[in-house]
């Protein structure tokens, strides 16, 4: 790797010439990377306080499990500890993160009461004068259990015999009284009957730790007009305060989120998961409390990327046309809600791509599983859609002998065509994106696709 | 509990600081001197965020034992500009897009500051060796590799303009 091209400013130079456009194809200097050169942007973890208590959490051991007892005394006679917190101390223990828009039920909780559901779930919270006797007085922490069958796979969590994990009665989200969120659009049955070819393949993508460099973390400081000033590297500042005054059974008003410096987040930092026991913890011992995760933490238990599973058949005719599109698609939601109805919803969405097809059929489920809880993650439910329904296209592309790009062009949406969401498309430009993508990379395209446009309607498709 | 006295020079300042079994060069610098460039990304020596020079050479401070370092000279990011002068590695990354979190900044600087100190003149793969301890998630690296050889740049010429 050699120096990369400086940034050219005369790329955009055609755009800067239209009334108001100033700054494009300028280099603007970033405002914060003066701070971050010399050391002197303030992450939450920078700031210092007199008397900071320190928490750390005892975690389940197994996937799926009863808690039979749980033994604090240990840790509260471990030097330096100053409270040991379990699901009693939390004043609404139970809670999901999008009741701020309206989706239910509350299906987690802060921490665990009568069972765990997944490896590494929190279930007491130890805070102490230093963070070596908070780690000591957790490890002290003594739960007997029983452990259950747990459920590691999408498909075997929806079959009828699967053990039920969640309290709600389903292994799966329940979208407006359905199993999955749906797409129905014509005919696919009727299409496959008549397609020329039939591909039936199936995709699966592992989960993604974001790993960002500065862990999930905050400082609850109580301040002495009885309000709890939060440092965080939260990405979702005010979704934290609303969650953390729910979960507290406080005013929004009496907590400050002070947060806007992540050391990266990428959709990890979105879950509001230290920001509420840190401010029981601080109101219980009127101290500074920090609540940071280690590194183990971030890896083993902060929400990663969901696991997708992706069945994709298509009814294609000879010349091409994709005639019907059926998908099953599972996001392994793992063990709590989060942030995952809504990442199958995009998925649903997102479905079947960019592609004008007359019968589509699709089933987008949220599967609950005895794994870590995902969530958010740059365009999750999204990039493994694509990453499937794109594979897909080279494939077919592939069986048929046809060239990928031209595959693609035949059945590229364009302004006018009626969406399996039943939208009119408007604004496209798949076909000129391919056309100059062909173009730059040298590949020939013949006369019929270059004359492609996405406002010519695409004429009667049979 | 023990407690020691470490007298140590930081960013060519003299320093003195009680260290407590088991407390590491980090979080002296971090808790007791108030240098919080240097950073705390896994606490086990593996994301190179906490990387200061020790006697000029790039060390994971999270690994260093405070009691260690009685008589060193420690350099941190804080050091590293002259006034309202950034030096030309901070030029370089503040010019280059090279930073985006700018949490892995710190530590990347003084891996490369260590490394110009001693080869003012490295290939990109020299660079890539260089910074290979410092992880960075967001920005792929080049913009990095690329600002630490427009700063050995920057160093040449100036070094040429003064002879």
């Amino acid at each position: 790797m050699a120096k990369i091209n400086p940034i050219d400013p005369d790329y955009f130079k055609d755009e800067r010439a239209a009334p108001g456009f100033k700054v494009i194809g300028t280099t603007v200097p970033r405002s914060d990377a003066l701070g971050h050169v010399t050391g002197r942007t303030e992450f939450f973890e920078d700031r210092t306080f007199p008397n900071l208590a320190h928490l750390k959490i005892h975690r389940s051991p197994h996937h799926h499990a009863l808690i039979d007892s749980v033994d604090t005394s240990h840790a509260e006679q471990t030097p330096g500890v100053l409270r040991v917190l379990t699901y009693k101390d939390v004043p609404a223990n139970w809670y999901g993160v999008l009741r701020l828009i309206g989706i239910g039920p509350d299906d987690e909780p802060v921490l665990a009461e009568d069972r765990v559901i997944y490896k590494g779930e929190p279930i007491v919270a130890v805070v102490a004068d230093s963070e070596a006797a908070a780690l000591e007085g957790a490890s002290r922490v003594r739960v007997s259990y029983t452990e259950l069958p747990a459920v590691l796979d999408v498909e075997e969590a929806m079959s009828p015999d699967a053990p039920i994990i969640k309290r709600a009665g389903t292994n799966y989200f329940v979208y407006e009284g359905h199993h999955s969120r749906r797409i129905r659009f014509g005919d696919v049955e009727a299409g496959f009957a008549r397609a020329d070819h039939v591909f039936d393949w199936r995709y699966s993508s592992a989960p993604i730790e974001h790993a960002p460099t500065e862990t999930t973390g905050c400082i609850v400081v109580p301040q002495s007009n009885g309000r709890l000033l939060i440092h965080s590297n939260t990405q979702a500042a005010f979704f934290t305060l609303d969650n953390t005054a729910l979960i507290i059974n406080r005013a929004p008003t009496d907590l400050q989120v002070k947060g806007g410096t992540v050391g990266g987040g990428f959709g990890g930092k979105v879950d509001v998961m230290v920001e509420p026991l840190a401010c029981i913890a601080a109101t219980l011992t009127n101290r500074p409390v920090k609540f940071v995760y280690t590194r183990e933490e971030e890896m083993q238990v902060s929400s990663p990327r969901a696991a997708e599973r992706i069945y994709i058949k298509d009814g294609v005719l000879s010349d091409g046309r994709i005639v019907a599109r059926k998908i099953m698609l599972y996001v392994d939601a793992g063990a709590y809600a989060r942030h995952s109805p809504y990442g199958a919803t995009k998925a649903a969405a997102h479905l079947p791509g960019p592609y004008t097809i007359p019968n589509v059929h699709a089933d987008c489920h949220c599967v609950y599983t005895n794994r870590t809880p995902s969530s958010a993650m740059r365009g999750f439910g999204v990039t493994i859609a694509d990453f499937a329904i794109e594979s897909q296209m080279d494939r077919i592309a592939r069986a048929l002998d046809l060239d990928p790009l031209e595959f693609r062009l035949r059945n590229a949406y364009r302004d006018g065509d009626l969406k399996a969401h039943r939208k009119v498309a408007s604004g496209t430009a798949l076909i000129e994106v391919i056309q100059r993508a062909a173009e730059l990379v040298g590949h020939e395209l013949p006369e019929e696709y270059r004359a492609m446009s996405s406002t010519t309607p695409r004429g009667a498709q049979a | 509990m023990t407690v020691t006295i470490v007298n140590l020079k930081v960013n060519g300042v003299d320093q003195a600081f009680m260290a407590r079994p088991g407390t590491t060069l980090l979080l002296a610098l971090r808790e007791q001197l108030g240098l919080t460039g240097a950073k705390r990304g896994c606490a086990q020596g593996a994301c190179g965020s906490c990387t200061v020079l020790l006697d000029g050479a790039p060390v994971v401070s999270c690994l260093v034992p405070a009691t260690t370092v009685d008589g060193a000279d420690i350099a941190t990011v804080e050091g590293l500009a002259d006034g309202q002068q950034l030096s030309d590695v901070q030029q370089a990354f503040l010019d280059g897009f090279a930073t985006q979190c700018g949490f892995c900044t710190p530590g990347m600087l003084m891996s490369a500051e260590a490394l110009l100190a001693r080869n003012p003149d490295p290939t990109a793969d020299e660079v890539n060796e260089a910074i290979s301890g410092n992880v960075c998630r967001c920005t792929g690296y080049a913009p990095i590799v690329s600002a630490i050889l427009d700063a050995a740049e920057r160093r040449r010429n100036r070094v040429e303009a003064t002879h």
